[in-house]
């Protein structure tokens, strides 16, 4: 298992070069070694040769990345280059889909969460995802929705409710705001409180992981703002990883970026990832360059 | 995309009046019509029933023809087993058809792969359309021909046979209108997937299955064919006696009506408006209740 270079699989079939060279993937720093020892301080992700197919269409290609603890990680890049799918794939969201398969690892604290030994269902308690449309679950009260996840599923010692719904719903920003009315339905609050609502449903659960894909971009600015400086409150409590076609809100929220792009053969990849400072101001790549300056994309 | 000044003729209220449209304004007129006739053609049918039926019903439906039976020989008396009969055989039928054909809804819909989902499909079109007095013929082979007997209980399976295939597609059409994202937003809380069919697309597709439910009961509540030979029909009040034949509202409206006194043609009349009052009040009764208690 030689997973310490990225290097392009031999059973990958090649293309022709593109115009561009296949960017390296991964951090400037030193690449990490096998398994266990994998597990640096600091870092709560590493992933290691991710290829993410839709039946045999390939979506993302070869992702080596590393994702720090108690951080937030942005991911940026054009419409189709598979950022969402690449986040579906942290908490094996990904594999919900119809013939969605995946190759290479993605170890979380050094545990790889495609091992057989773990169960995807598990794997979720500890990875919380936001959703681009806020979705709290219409048929549940404001506390119903935020204790949810902790009563439908079972395992977790029976909690004290009440506590968690206070505690979620101010950490998310929302209490002052519907301590009043827990009772009526989740549906009935406006756009931004509802995905404050579903932030606070996921902190509920207590994971160690939040994953956000375009959390702001159904949402007014006002409302961004809102989830924007939550972000930030939670950040060093959670590892955080937001995919966001919004290139100032990477650049206001996040300590990291990955730039993602795609070639011809439509498959996203990582082109470059590194201190959100650097990328927007002095990114090693043309392309990234390029993109973050509205060039393209 | 810079090019020269194009100049137009005439002012804009002239070139406004050259381009319109007379000939789309009255294509417009006459596809319009032709889809408002439709309709009323389409409503006529139904309004004509219902106002016939209250007409000649009316009259007929009394307190005797709720409450009493009919005579075991020559006419008088009501339809008291006809109606006793009817909620008893739905009631049995919708026991059998509720669990079968929301379970195999869900099933569908939640858990099946794109061959099975589709032949479960198939079979339950092809059943919607299979005609009812076969449904009859089948069970009077398999239910009442060993028993030597005609009985309610053959009447209910014949029934929940037709129920089956209706509440089967409508709780499974039901259940895709249920947005992926809330089933997404479960399962990436940890849900296990029997646990967010159960606690998140279940409740919000409530209302939908229950009109499911509903339209199997109607439908099964106005069949006649399947009973005939299943059921048959009687003149005495069984309230329990699956083992006995029973009457029903349908076949006291088809015996009636086809007896050549003028009393039972009456009677058959009653019975038929109060068959229409029986199906429209479990309706609202069962869609009250729901509203009622919308918390999940």
């Amino acid at each position: 298992m030689a997973l310490d270079t990225p290097v392009i699989a031999p059973d990958a079939p090649e293309r022709p070069a593109p115009t561009r060279p296949p960017a390296p993937t991964g951090p400037a720093a030193a690449p990490a070694p096998d398994g266990e020892a994998a597990r640096e301080p600091g870092i709560k992700l590493a992933i290691r040769d991710l290829d993410l197919f839709y039946g045999t269409f390939r979506a993302v290609r070869e992702v080596t990345m590393e994702i720090r603890a108690n951080e937030i990680t942005a991911i940026i890049g054009p419409s189709g280059c598979g950022k969402s799918t690449f986040l579906r794939s942290i908490n094996r969201m990904h594999e919900l889909t119809r013939n969605a398969t995946v190759r290479g690892q993605i170890l979380l604290d050094g545990t790889d969460i495609y091992a057989p030994s773990v169960d995807a269902v598990d794997l979720r308690r500890f990875v919380g995802m936001v959703f681009q449309r806020p979705n709290p679950f219409p048929t549940m009260s404001i506390y119903d929705n935020v204790v949810a996840g902790l009563r439908l599923g079972g395992g977790a010692a029976k909690a004290d409710y009440d506590e968690v719904v206070e505690r979620c719903l101010t950490g998310a920003g929302l209490w002052d705001e519907v301590k009043d009315k827990l009772r009526q339905g989740g549906t009935s609050l406006s756009g931004g409180q509802q995905q404050r609502l579903c932030i606070a449903r996921a902190m509920a659960v207590d994971p160690e992981v939040i994953l956000m894909d375009e959390p702001a971009s159904a949402l007014d600015p006002v409302a961004t703002l809102r989830i924007e400086e939550l972000m930030l409150e939670l950040r060093g409590r959670y590892t955080i990883v937001i995919v966001t076609h919004n290139m100032q809100q990477a650049s206001r929220v996040s300590d990291q970026t990955a730039f993602f792009s795609m070639n011809e053969d439509r498959a996203g990849y990582l082109v470059e990832m590194d201190r959100t400072a650097q990328i927007f101001t002095n990114p090693r790549e043309k392309l990234t360059e390029d993109y973050v300056s509205g060039r393209f994309g | 995309m810079t090019g020269s000044v194009v100049v137009r003729e005439g002012t804009f209220a002239d070139r406004l009046l050259a381009a319109r449209g007379s000939r789309r304004k009255t294509i417009d007129r006459i596809a319009r019509s032709i889809a408002l006739a439709a309709t009323i053609a389409c409503i006529i049918p139904l309004a004509a029933v219902l106002l016939y039926v209250v007409v000649k019903g009316a009259g007929a439906l009394n307190l005797d023809l709720i409450t009493k039976p009919s005579k075991a020989l020559g006419t008088g008396g009501g339809a008291l087993q006809a109606w006793l009969g009817t909620l008893q055989m739905v009631a049995l039928a919708t026991l059998f058809a509720v669990p079968i054909g929301i379970l195999s809804g869900i099933f569908v819909s939640e858990f099946a792969g794109n061959r099975a989902a589709r032949a479960v499909r198939f079979a339950s079109d092809v059943m919607v359309g299979i005609p009812s007095i076969l449904v009859g013929v089948f069970i009077y082979a398999l239910l009442v021909l060993p028993f030597k007997q005609f009985n309610a209980f053959a009447g209910g399976v014949a029934l929940a046979v037709i129920m089956i295939p209706v509440i089967q597609r409508t709780t499974e059409e039901v259940l895709q209108l249920v947005p992926r994202e809330l089933r997404e937003g479960a399962l990436a809380l940890g849900v296990p997937t029997w646990r967010t069919t159960v606690s998140v697309v279940l409740p919000t597709a409530k209302a939908g299955i229950l009109t499911g439910v509903m339209l199997g009961v109607a439908r099964a509540a106005g069949e006649t064919a399947p009973l005939l030979f299943t059921s048959l029909g009687s003149r005495l009040v069984n309230v329990g006696d699956l083992g006995k034949p029973m009457d029903s509202l349908t076949l006291f409206i088809y015996n009636g009506a086809r007896s050549p006194i003028t009393a039972l043609n009456e009677q058959a009349w009653g019975a038929a408006l109060l068959l229409l009052l029986l199906v429209l009040g479990i309706n609202v009764a069962v869609r009250f209740r729901s509203m009622g208690g919308t918390r999940a």
